[in-house]
Parts: structure tokens; sequence; C-alpha cells
């Protein structure tokens, strides 16, 4: 009997690009967790919308991956956050290998059970706290060391040791523990980081125990140097990950220098891997960097936001405990199937605001959670009907007011791959 | 509204109200409880949240204190506050002070009455007061009163007189009012119990309040301190008595499991639901049996850790001036180590947002989420 055949679609040019897990003998692949098929491409652009068939099920991309620390989402639970079609969402490893501790976590079966989430978790590797916590560590070959907040213990957090918590948390997605530096920062100190990043990835891909339920994700840096990215990029792509993310950037660096490091990594990375942006969540920059090639995204940014009472809205934001709101009858945006724009208006979630009831953080949250997914929900289907650099040039218009007044990086950014805006 | 009553028994009722709400369709059953809000919402949760537990009380409780200073937004809005929340399928009751947030005293006047919002105190007369609830459209609301009767920490006789005048007096001028506008005329207007710790005052305001076309009354100033429990319970009976059976008697300020059973006793219907908001808020989750044991020799008795379930009859630990936690019986401290490693459900059994069967919230999860200072852990606590 023939092996069943992928069928071919017109829209999928390709079979899935998963790893056989026929092959036999020793030395074998672990068979993978992770398989991405490229549905759609732009045409024109970099963008592409693919599947991802991770360990808890199947993710749509382009993705925004909503962050939650402490175990949970600030503000709205795992149900709230499923019903609102978010398929995959990150853990914060430094907070939760500290507090409860990943002895707890495995002990509540895992970061999912004791989440009470069922779908994909990314964790990351707890490096990045190190940076903005950079008082309270020291990096070395060995890793990096600091003092715990919590308890004033001082603790060693390694590759293998973020592993280790990665692997008790049981997310679908880890990151490798890179050697992060500030995207501000030049001269050696970011060369050193970079080598130091490719050494420990290997030391990430040996310390990982499941690499059939659990995938490894490779983090490139090097800075806003193109020689050190390149190398970076040439050196990571040779090791076996499922996917790789675009690291060291979205911090002071100017935006033209951002968006030149985002462009030249997709065109260095692999097409069937998926890759992730880390710490990319305005609306621009998204579709910007979709744009250029990316896949998955994260940011504090809509979560941040709306704890000041701040709701994303095609135009920009609204800023809701302003007095212009106070009788303002309307949902927060007419279009939105959010519970929140369902059931109030800027008016009540204004005068909420103004109280001491933490209901209307709730609100916002659960509101600018659901535009981004959203967002990328359009921008995804865009792409599918071969549509996405009309639909770029709709969202910057309805934006920024007229195409004139858009940013010139983002300008510059979408025109380098096809997409003119005016 | 009509009240039907299916058990009477050495003063305490069983029963139910129909023919309510704008359509006179809806009933609530009593002895029962009001949803407690905060400016409109209930703490910490959104209507989805809230929709987890499987009972949520039929009738929602407001506060004028809250909504008076949104008053002009609601004028403008025209369609009501259940609207302008967002739980247009609610009946409500509007009291006129929040029982968690004391409010000054000595703001009272023959004319005015003070509340106190986020933005500061507001003045109702009568007028303005009326006003508001117009714009408000509430199917209950407590009339403008004078609930002070205390001269300092202790009762007086004299302002007890005084509070009951006074509220008297609010009481006609507002159904005055209620008389001339349309939209008040499908409101029920709530009577106030006063007179402080004085029989005869406590007496007089019920045979007068009684006097006075309202469709239910409120018991007002049985909270705090200053009475003992027997004063208090003994006033209680002695005014229910004094009220008609076919109309509610709403209680305020009384929250804590027994103290609501002994009410209950004394011939109170309704009363307002703020204590598991105030358990929360010092980070403790409740954690009492309730489930009546008709056999208790026959009855097995789970035992939840080492902490001995809460028999409602012998509770101890109430609240005192050091603020210990947990501060009754009736609840457990989550930060305690000791819940750090517990993944059982707060309360076996359960149904709420918190049980395994619906959305597990085990024990060990919150200590982390409050230690943090997690909203999350507020939200799931407050239910």
């Amino acid at each position: 009997m023939a092996a069943p055949r992928e069928s071919q679609s017109t829209r999928s040019p390709e079979p899935m690009a998963a790893v056989a897990a026929s092959a036999a003998g020793p030395g074998t692949r672990a068979p993978a967790a992770l398989a991405l098929r490229v549905v759609a491409e732009c045409g024109r652009s970099k963008a592409r919308a693919c599947e991802l068939r991770l360990p808890h099920g199947t993710v749509a991309t382009p993705v925004f991956m909503p962050v939650g620390t402490q175990g949970t989402m600030k503000g709205v639970t795992a149900a709230q956050l499923d019903s609102l079609g978010c398929r995959i969402c990150l853990g914060n490893t430094y907070h939760l290998g500290m507090r409860p501790g990943p002895e707890l976590i495995q002990k509540a079966g895992g970061l999912h059970g004791f989440m009470n989430w069922n779908q994909n978790l990314l964790t990351d590797s707890g490096g990045f706290q190190m940076v903005s916590l950079l008082a309270l560590s020291e990096v070395t070959e060995e890793g990096v060391r600091f003092r715990s907040p919590y308890d004033g213990t001082e603790i060693l957090l390694s590759p293998e040791k973020s592993v280790e918590i990665q692997n008790a948390l049981g997310s679908d997605i880890m990151m490798q523990l890179d050697d992060v530096v500030s995207s501000t920062l030049t001269g050696s100190r970011v060369e050193e980081a970079m080598h130091r990043s490719i050494r420990w990835l290997d030391r990430c891909i040996s310390a990982n125990r499941r690499p059939d339920q659990q995938n490894l994700f490779a983090i490139i840096q090097g800075g806003l140097d193109p020689v050190l990215r390149s190398k970076c990029l040439e050196e990571m792509t040779k090791r076996d990950v499922p996917g790789f993310a675009i690291g060291g950037l979205s911090g002071g660096e100017s935006k033209e220098q951002f968006w030149k490091m985002v462009t030249l990594s997709t065109d260095q990375l692999p097409r069937e891997k998926p890759r992730y942006l880390m710490g990319v969540g305005y609306a621009t920059d998204l579709v910007v960097c979709v744009a250029l090639g990316c896949d998955m995204f994260d940011c504090v940014f809509p979560t941040r936001t709306a704890r000041f009472g701040s709701a994303l809205v095609p135009t920009g934001n609204l800023q809701l405990k302003k007095k212009q709101f106070a009788k303002d009858f309307q949902p927060i945006d007419e279009a939105c199937t959010c519970p929140t724009c369902q059931r109030h208006t800027r008016a009540f979630l204004h005068a909420l605001l103004h109280s001491n009831n933490t209901a209307a953080l709730h609100h916002v949250t659960t509101h600018n959670i659901a535009y981004q997914l959203r967002l990328m929900d359009a921008i995804r289907t865009s792409i599918m009907e071969h549509r996405f650099p009309d639909f770029v040039r709709d969202f910057m218009k309805t934006m920024y007011g007229d195409l004139g007044r858009c940013p010139s990086w983002a300008v510059e950014a979408l025109e380098s791959v096809g997409i003119p805006l005016n | 509204m009509k009240l039907s009553l299916s058990k009477v028994a050495q003063g305490y009722r069983l029963g139910t109200l129909n023919n309510l709400g704008r359509k006179g369709d809806r009933t609530m059953e009593f002895p029962g409880c009001l949803l407690y809000t905060r400016t409109g919402s209930a703490p910490h949760l959104t209507h989805d949240t809230l929709q987890v537990i499987s009972r949520v009380p039929v009738m929602t409780q407001l506060t004028l204190s809250s909504l008076a200073e949104h008053y002009e937004v609601l004028e403008e809005y025209k369609e009501g506050i259940g609207k302008f929340i967002g739980m247009p399928e609610s009946m409500f009751y509007c009291s006129l002070h929040d029982p968690v947030n004391p409010c000054p005293a000595g703001y009272v006047t023959n004319k005015s009455v003070s509340v106190w919002g986020v933005g500061g105190r507001l003045e109702m007369t009568a007028a303005k007061f009326m006003s508001v609830q117009q714009a408000l459209q509430p199917d209950w609301f407590q009339c403008l009163s004078d609930g002070e009767a205390l001269c300092g920490e202790v009762f007086s006789a004299k302002r007890a007189r005084k509070s009951v005048d006074r509220s008297l007096a609010f009481l006609d001028e507002c159904l005055k009012l209620q008389e001339q506008s349309e939209v008040l005329r499908s409101c029920v207007m709530i009577g106030v119990i006063e007179g402080g710790d004085i029989l005869e005052e406590r007496l007089r305001s019920a045979r007068e309040t009684a006097k006075r076309p309202v469709g239910g009354f409120l018991l007002d100033g049985f909270h705090g301190d200053a009475m003992t429990k027997e004063t208090r319970l003994q006033l209680i009976s002695a005014v229910t008595a004094e009220l008609p059976e076919d109309k509610p008697r709403l209680i305020c300020g009384i929250g804590q499991p027994d103290e609501v059973l002994e009410c209950i006793e004394a011939g109170v219907d309704l009363f307002e639901s703020f204590f598991p908001y105030q358990v929360t808020e010092r980070g403790c989750a409740l954690s009492f049996s309730f489930d009546y044991q008709p056999n208790p020799e026959d009855t097995l008795l789970q035992q939840n850790g080492e902490k001995e379930e809460g028999e409602i009859g012998d509770c101890i630990d109430k609240v005192t001036t050091t603020k210990r936690v947990p501060e009754t019986s009736f609840e457990i401290n989550l930060k305690e180590k000791k819940y750090r490693d517990d993944f059982g459900p707060v309360v076996e059994g359960c149904s709420c947002y918190c049980s395994p069967s619906t959305d597990p919230c085990k024990k060990a999860h919150n200590p982390c989420l409050l230690n943090c200072t997690d909203t999350v852990a507020r939200g799931l606590l407050g239910t």
C-alpha cells in the first residue's frame, strides 16, 4: 500500500517541512516537535502566511503572542485568552523559575497545568531579564550570575540551567540562553556576546532532554553590526534547530537601524523554519516586519499600555481616562468583537478607570489583546488573498491620516520589499 | 411586586418576591443577597468571569456614593444605569453608601446628606437625590436617610431621635418628588429604619415608615461595633415585628455568614454581599462548608487539611482592631507557606470559578499570584 501523500493545493506549493521520523538506527534525530507549512506568500514583499504545528496544536502565522508574567496573563485568564482565539502565549522563565520554582511547577503538571492553559506556550530563557536588571548580574562564560531579588540568594543561570528550568516548565517552544547586550552598545562586547551566544546555543541544544516535545529556538545576535549579525546567522543556521529568533533588537536603537537588521536576518534565515522577532509589538512595526519576512512576535506593549487605561484602535490609541471620553457612548472600536466592546462604552470604562475597581484594567487588557490578534488575522488573510500590499497601504493611511505622514523608516522598509507607499 | 411566604417560623421567613423588574416578570428568592459592585462593576470581575459563577444574584447592589458623581453623564446617556454598566439583564438596588468604605460622620443636615465618591464629598438634598435616581433608573433605591445615631463612639438618644425625624422628613419629601416623575414612579422606594440603639426610637421609626407607601424596608445602623450582638438582635426582632409581612426587609453592613444567619432568625430577608470582597482584599479565600447535615452522626465530614470547617454556630474570632489575617474563621490566608504546595481546590465540591471541574484554581497558584500582586488572583478570589 502506498504511503499517503500530502495533498497538493494550489496555495501550498510544497509538502510539510517535517523531519522524517522513519529513519532507524543510532544517532537518529528525534521526531520533530514542530512543522512549518508555508500556505501563501505575498509575491512582492517577503511576507508569508504559514501553519505552525506544535505539540499543543496548530498556530496560524503571522502570529502575535501575548506575554504573561508570573504564570498568568496580568488581568486576563487562560480561559479568556483561549476564547479570544489565542493559540500561543509567552510564559516568563525568569520570574517563574525563581518563583514558584521549577520543582513546584513540575508538581503542578508543568506550566500548562499550572496555568490551566491547553494551547501552546513559549518560554523565555530568563536571560533577557538580566539586561533589564543589569545591576544584579555578571556575565561569564559559565552563565549569568545574579542575586535573586526575592530571597537574596546567588544564582547562576547557565545555558544548562535555563534549559533545565524550561524542560520542567514543558513549554512548546524554548529559547536558548543568549548573551544579551543592549542594542545601543558598540565595540568588542557586542562581538564577544555574539560568539558566546553561539557557544551557549550548542550547550542548550545538548542540554535539551526533550527535543521530541519541546522546540529549542536559536536567537540571532550581533547587535546593529551587519558583519557580526551575518556571521551569527551563518553559524547558527548550521545548527539543527527547529526555529530562529531575531534578538538583540527592539531596545533603544533607531528604527532605521532596526529594520535593516531585521531584513538582513530574514534574508539569511531558512525559508522553511519560523522566524520569531522578539519584543516587537506596536501595530506599525508588526505590519512592516511581516513584510520583511517575520512570522512570530511578542511584546508587553498591549498589556502594559492597558494598565494605564490606553486602548488600541486602528488610528492609534485612546487614553480612556481623559475627560473627552466621559460622555462617549461608543465602544472602544465599533468593529471589534471582543467582550469589552460587545458590552461596554468608552464612557463607562472612563468612569470605571477613575474608580479603584481593577475590573477596568481587565476590560482594556482584554480589548488590547483582541486588537493585536485581530490585526494579525487581518494581515494573514490579506496575504492569503494576495492583497497584502493594499492592506499595508490601507493600514498606514488609517494610522497616519495620509501616506505622507508615515514614519520614514517604515516607508523605506516597505519600499525595500516592493511596497511603495505613494 | 408581590411577596409570597412559603415558610415562617419563629420570626424568620422563607419566600419569593414575584413580579419584579420593569416588565414585572422577575422573581427573587429570600433569604438572599445582592451582588456587590463598586462603580457599577463587581470588584475585579468582568461580565465573562462573573458568569462562571453558577448563581449570580438576580439583583445587583449599586451605591449612590460611587455613581452620583457621574450624574451628568447618566443624564445624557438617558438609558439608565443597567445598560450603562453593561448589565442590562440585571435588577438594581441603589443604596446610599458603600458598606465597605465608612463615610465620615457629621455631614448630615436637615436639608441634605453627603455621600463620598472618588472625587470627594457630594451633598444630596432630596431634590438632587431624586434627580440622580431619575438618571440611574434603578428598580429599588434606598431613600435618602440620616444614618448617624452616634455621638462620637456611643449612641446618643438625642441624636437617634433626630436621625428618625430627619429620615421621615426626607422620606416624605422624596415620596412627593417621586409622585411628580413618571420615571421615578416605576422605581420602588425602600424606607429606612433608623433609631440607633434606642428601642422606642426604633419602634417609632418602624411604625411611621410602615405608614408610608414604600416598597420595602432597610434596617440601617446595625453594623459596626457600637452595639452589642444581643442588643442588635433584640432591636432587629422588635423592628421586624412592626413591619408588614408582605414587604421585604433589607439590612446593610452585615456580611459575615454567622451574622447573616442571626439576622435571618430575627426576620431579615435580604443582605449585601460585600464580605467576599473584604476577604479577597486581605488575600484570603472563603473556605467554610455551608452544607447543612441533618444527620451529623451518619455523615462523614471531610476535613480540609488542618483547618477545621467553620461551623456556622461557633464562629469566634470576629474582626477586632488588630488586623489579623485571616480575620474570621470562615477564611484561609493563601499567603501562608503551608498552601504553597497545595494543589487542591480551595473548597472541595464548590463549583465556583476556582473549582477543578471548571477552571482549576489551586491553592498553590494563588500565593505566587498574591505575592506578585497580580490582579487576576484578586479576580479569582473575588468570586
